[in-house]
């Protein structure tokens, strides 16, 4: 195949891609991004090659392999066309077994089927599982048809029709209203509306202006921008293409975080390809435009994803953050008019192009239009990405979607934002999610972390975790963040640690409000939002570690014990075993003791207990007192 | 290196990429190479100095034979990654950011991979291992 120079052309090329495809009976469709492939996937591709080899099954049933499927829980997972049947946690072993009975005798193995955990119905169909059936997969439906490595995989899925529409049939001015029309907000975080920023850049008089495709996707327990990447790369490039049009850009960079090597693997091949087809470099399609993109590997360092230090890593220098205004609309990368957008904003734009503004502000709410992928994490029984209209409620994204909470514990909050955000408590469950509720509790959309969290997590310990990480992550440029982060985590591991004085909530409070005030950008003007949302919501967990020096969620180190239930123990000797600084004495069929002075808590005796048992108890507050005294006293 | 950095002429902007290049190359950034970077790129060796140590991706020190990274992202963290970090430190009588005195581990962090439903995640050498427990980390370092 040659360059395509004309629009004519890409549909002639999309017809023979469709027509060439072989006519499998049956594909098996492989989910293997990162996830499947740290769960084994790899070994389920060869098993599936080798089997239909071996029953000479090849010319017959096809393999698809693409990236993630979404439903991270239950990798390695396939899904068997036109069907659609899902098989979920297979082991290589499972394989001539679907062949033998699925794939030639079209009978269901239940065993491999998902199970509703609320019904404990099996479902065979992936589409009607209800994880996958109260979404709005209009992102992410591709990423169960296209195999990343092939751009004609995304050809045949109606790719770069867009950018085709754009170049021949839009002015620039056309492409900006549409995009304000369709009223989609940057995805990266602070939702500001897409469309304006493009046509802030596009206003600015310059000879250079570029566009750039933020991919530092930072925010620990968000992971979305790395599964499109993955999976459908060209929808990335597809939607900065004709931003680059739009505005007048004659030259991108996608930044990708070191982290994430099979997106910067996936997407240097889509670029690659692009390239050669002539979708990217000189006269587009065949006509005036020309734009180049570049893939910027990042180097670690959580404050390259602010816009402005962004830029400052790509030139060779140190990511530190710079103020504004000027904005980079104005002055970006080396000085030059610059549009940074994040990687599901880019996606969003050729679907935009394709179905029209119109319907795009359909879907969601007023202000939020659009779906948003979130990744639902933490304590929940289906983890994975999830792709839903911008309105939905916290309640029906956890436990409709996301099946509730692991090991039926309670709820307690869920985290929004990562170290920007907040947590949300159990009784604003019914929040409909959008860019301004969000921010109205405290917290923010972020670039759609979802965190939820149980009964056992401990609110003072998360608001720790996120100013450890804030604080290791602060650039140091600005004095409120590289101090002030340093000081909140001090005082917070000050109360964890069991000792806090009264007046440290109100210290905390006044400290994390002169933060967000002055620190020069969003790192540190959102980094103390962990603190003040818990101390919202949860002031009384603050309370108890500070009055009681109690851990209410038996999570804080210093404030619990470790204690071997006597009228449990059968003396199996595995928690004995498994103490690594051996506190542990008993014998065979005896109660086990812990020695209180030489438990350091690392929680290996109560997770090896076994669960029919659970001797090994956590305790805090007196009853822990209580403990360490007898402990020191049998010693003695 | 000699090559990637004719390549590149005197620009600042290839700094980042030939670092990177020179850290998969050697497993660090040998010091007595900034000077010959700096004289071709035509910056200070303090500016080199100071971009190489803001960027986690660098290191002036070589690590061990194998890189153990344990993951603390937040969804690792509710599901016992700290517990992890802290065993791994037992086990490799090391802490966090050194080698071990045989040399054959380099203990380290990240903030998160993006794996977040199969947490805990500890990975070898870029090969990643799903839901780490204290019981299992003795198994993955047994493999190398």
């Amino acid at each position: 195949m040659k360059r395509i120079s004309h629009p004519n052309q890409l549909n002639e090329w999309k017809e023979e891609i469709i027509s060439n495809l072989p006519s499998y009976r049956k594909t098996v469709v492989i989910s293997s991004g990162t996830c499947g492939q740290a769960s084994g996937s790899l070994q389920i591709i060869d098993a599936f090659e080798q089997e239909l080899e071996k029953k000479d099954l090849k010319n017959d049933i096809g393999i698809k392999i693409t990236a993630c499927h979404g439903f991270c829980e239950m990798e390695p997972n396939v899904i068997i066309q036109p069907a659609g049947i899902f098989y979920k946690q297979l082991k290589p072993e499972n394989v001539p077994e679907i062949v033998e009975k699925t794939i030639l005798q079209d009978e269901i193995i239940p065993s491999l089927l998902y199970e509703d955990p609320a019904t404990k119905q099996k479902i065979e169909i992936q589409t009607e599982i209800p994880f996958y059936r109260r979404q709005k997969r209009f992102l992410t439906d591709n990423n169960f048809k296209i195999d990343p490595t092939l751009i004609e995989d995304y050809i045949a899925n109606d790719g770069y029709q867009a950018l085709a529409k754009v170049l021949f049939d839009m002015t620039s001015e056309d492409v900006i209203d549409e995009v304000i029309a369709s009223g989609l907000r940057g995805r990266g975080g602070a939702g500001f509306p897409s469309g304006r920023k493009w046509k802030f850049c596009r206003d600015v008089r310059a000879d250079v202006k570029y566009i750039i495709c933020n991919a530092d996707e930072g925010d620990p327990g968000a992971y979305m921008d790395r599964s499109l990447l993955e999976g459908n790369p060209h929808s990335v490039i597809e939607g900065m293409i004709i931003g680059a049009y739009a505005i007048g850009a004659t030259e991108g960079y996608i930044y990708c975080r070191m982290e994430y090597p099979m997106a910067v693997k996936n997407v240097s091949i889509a670029l690659e390809q692009a390239r050669k087809y002539g979708f990217l470099g000189e006269s587009i399609l065949g006509s005036e435009f020309n734009f180049r993109i570049h893939i910027f590997k990042g180097a670690g360092a959580f404050v390259s994803g602010e816009e402005t230090s962004l830029m400052a890593s790509i030139e060779g220098r140190r990511a530190f953050p710079q103020q504004r205004p000027p904005f980079p609309a104005e002055s970006g990368l080396w000085g030059k008019p610059t549009n940074i957008n994040n990687v599901e904003t880019w996606a969003n734009i050729p679907m935009i192009i394709n179905k029209g503004a119109e319907w795009y502000s359909e879907i969601g709410t007023r202000t939020s239009t659009g779906t948003k992928i979130f990744s639902l994490v933490g304590k929940i029984n289906n983890t994975g990405l999830v792709e839903i209209p911008m309105g939905m409620t916290l309640r029906e994204i956890i436990f409709d979607v996301g099946g509730g909470i692991k090991d039926n514990k309670k709820f307690k909050a869920v985290q929004t934002g990562g170290p920007s955000g907040g947590c949300i408590p159990a009784d604003m469950l019914d929040l409909p999610i959008d860019y301004d509720t969000l921010a109205k509790a405290g917290s923010i959309m972020g670039s759609g972390g979802m965190i939820v969290m149980d009964e056992d997590t401990c609110m003072v310990d998360v608001a720790k975790y996120f100013l450890n990480f804030t604080q290791e992550e602060s650039c140091g440029k600005c004095v409120p963040c590289r101090i002030g982060t340093r000081q909140l985590k001090e005082m917070l591991t000050k109360i964890t640690e069991g000792h806090g004085e009264e007046g440290d909530i109100e210290k905390l409070q006044d400290l994390a409000d002169a933060i967000k005030s002055s620190a020069l950008c969003g790192l540190g003007q959102t980094a103390p939002n962990p603190v003040l949302t818990t101390l919202k919501y949860f002031q009384e967990e603050y309370e108890a570690h500070i009055k009681e020096k109690s851990c209410p969620a038996l999570v804080c180190k210093e404030l619990i014990v470790y204690f071997i239930e006597p009228d449990k123990c059968v003396g199996c000797l595995l928690c004995k075993q498994s103490c690594p600084v051996d506190a542990i004495s008993g014998e065979r069929k005896q109660v086990h003791v812990i020695d209180q002075a030489l438990c350091i808590k690392c929680g290996a005796c109560f997770d090896v207990c076994p669960k029919k048992l659970m001797a090994v108890s956590k305790y805090t507050g007196k009853k822990k007192e209580k403990i360490i005294k007898q402990s020191s006293q049998k010693k003695n | 290196m000699e090559n990637k950095i004719k390549q590149s002429g005197n620009r600042q902007n290839e700094l980042v990429h030939i670092l990177h290049e020179v850290q998969e190359r050697f497993g660090y950034i040998p010091p007595e190479r900034l000077a010959e970077i700096a004289k071709k790129l035509n910056i200070s060796e303090s500016e080199i100095y100071g971009v190489l140590t803001f960027y986690k991706a660098f290191s002036l020190e070589p690590g061990g034979e194998h890189t153990v990274t344990v993951c603390m992202g937040t969804a690792c963290h509710v599901r016992g990654g700290q517990q992890i970090t802290d065993e791994m430190e037992r086990k490799l009588d090391i802490k966090v950011g050194q080698t071990s005195a045989d040399g054959k581990f380099t203990l380290e962090t990240v903030n998160c991979l993006g794996c977040c439903a199969i947490g805990p995640v500890v990975t070898v050498d870029g090969k990643y291992y799903s839901h780490a427990t204290m019981k299992n980390i003795a198994s993955i370092l047994k493999e190398y």
